[in-house]
């Protein structure tokens, strides 16, 4: 049984899928970020 | 507080580099399935670290119906978002190591339909989160939550009152487990626990930032209107209030 190939299919999936969800974060942060420094400004 | 959370991430990091070489050179290899059986190590951790999520998920909103308190009402939300990630990696490593060992990816066995069950109330869940603008939506989201994880028990008591493919828990149950094996999956539960804490703490502020975000619309938009500024106070974080969604 050549397992090997699903052992490591496993691990780079579960990393996958964690940085996916990394990445979702920071461009959910940083579009975040722009619009309340949009917000500031047109307030000021 | 800013300090703390690069010192926790790299700590996080190196347990997890720590338990990752635990889990490929030093746990033994199992006789029958060989290094496939390894895929353990990352499918467990992750199940226990989702059913806490999800616990956490309960608690919060159990909290947020009898206090209305928004800060419940936050780590609700994310206990259950970082709960699916962790769910999702069960759902994915599962049927990576089924096909090897069973020779299927899946099987509408009773262990793996009501984690998939799972899997979807959150997902229906984050959902309704994400799609509803009534102000009754934290309270809909609190009941459903409530009803998601009844559905935890039924998860992990599946392989122990019924007969399924699924291997028997390796942790009471009758169960047994080479005690170096126990060590590795100790050691990567406590590295994606300490993982899944930092994303629920990297989530929490962003959900605080948003809810900052839509507090500042809605103003900016009632000003814009030309009425007269609300009198309600900004965004204070340790007021009770139901907040935007």
């Amino acid at each position: 049984m050549n397992s090997i190939k699903f052992l490591y299919a496993a691990y780079i999936a579960t990393w996958l899928i964690h940085a996916l969800y990394l990445g979702t974060m920071v461009r959910r942060y940083s579009r975040l970020r722009k619009l309340r420094k949009n917000l500031d400004i047109d307030r000021k | 507080m800013k300090r703390v959370f690069p010192i926790l991430a790299v700590l996080t990091g190196l347990l997890l580099a720590y338990a990752f070489y635990e889990a490929i050179w030093v746990a033994p290899m199992e006789r029958t399935m060989g290094d496939v059986q390894r895929i353990f190590y990352y499918h467990v951790p992750s199940a226990w670290t989702a059913f806490l999520l999800f616990f956490v998920n309960l608690v919060a909103s159990v909290i947020y119906l009898i206090r209305k308190n928004a800060k419940a009402d936050a780590v609700a939300v994310v206990s259950a978002e970082v709960g699916v990630v962790f769910c999702t990696v069960v759902l994915v490593t599962g049927p990576i190591w089924a096909r090897p060992v069973w020779g299927i990816w899946w099987t509408w066995d009773l262990r793996l339909t009501t984690t998939l069950v799972l899997w979807l109330i959150y997902v229906s869940y984050l959902m309704l989160r994400r799609f509803s603008d009534s102000s009754q939506t934290p309270k809909l989201a609190a009941v459903l939550a409530i009803f998601g994880a009844l559905d935890v028990p039924l998860v992990y008591f599946s392989i122990w009152f019924f007969r399924t493919q699924h291997p028997q828990p390796v942790i009471g149950g009758g169960g047994s487990i080479d005690p170096r094996m126990l060590h590795v999956l100790l050691i990567n539960w406590l590295a994606f626990s300490c993982f899944a804490f930092l994303l629920s703490w990297a989530r929490y502020r962003l959900e605080w930032l948003q809810r900052e975000v839509e507090e500042a619309q809605a103003l900016e938009s009632l000003l814009g209107d030309g009425l007269a500024a609300p009198t309600r106070a900004p965004l204070d974080k340790t007021s009770s209030r139901t907040g935007p969604q």
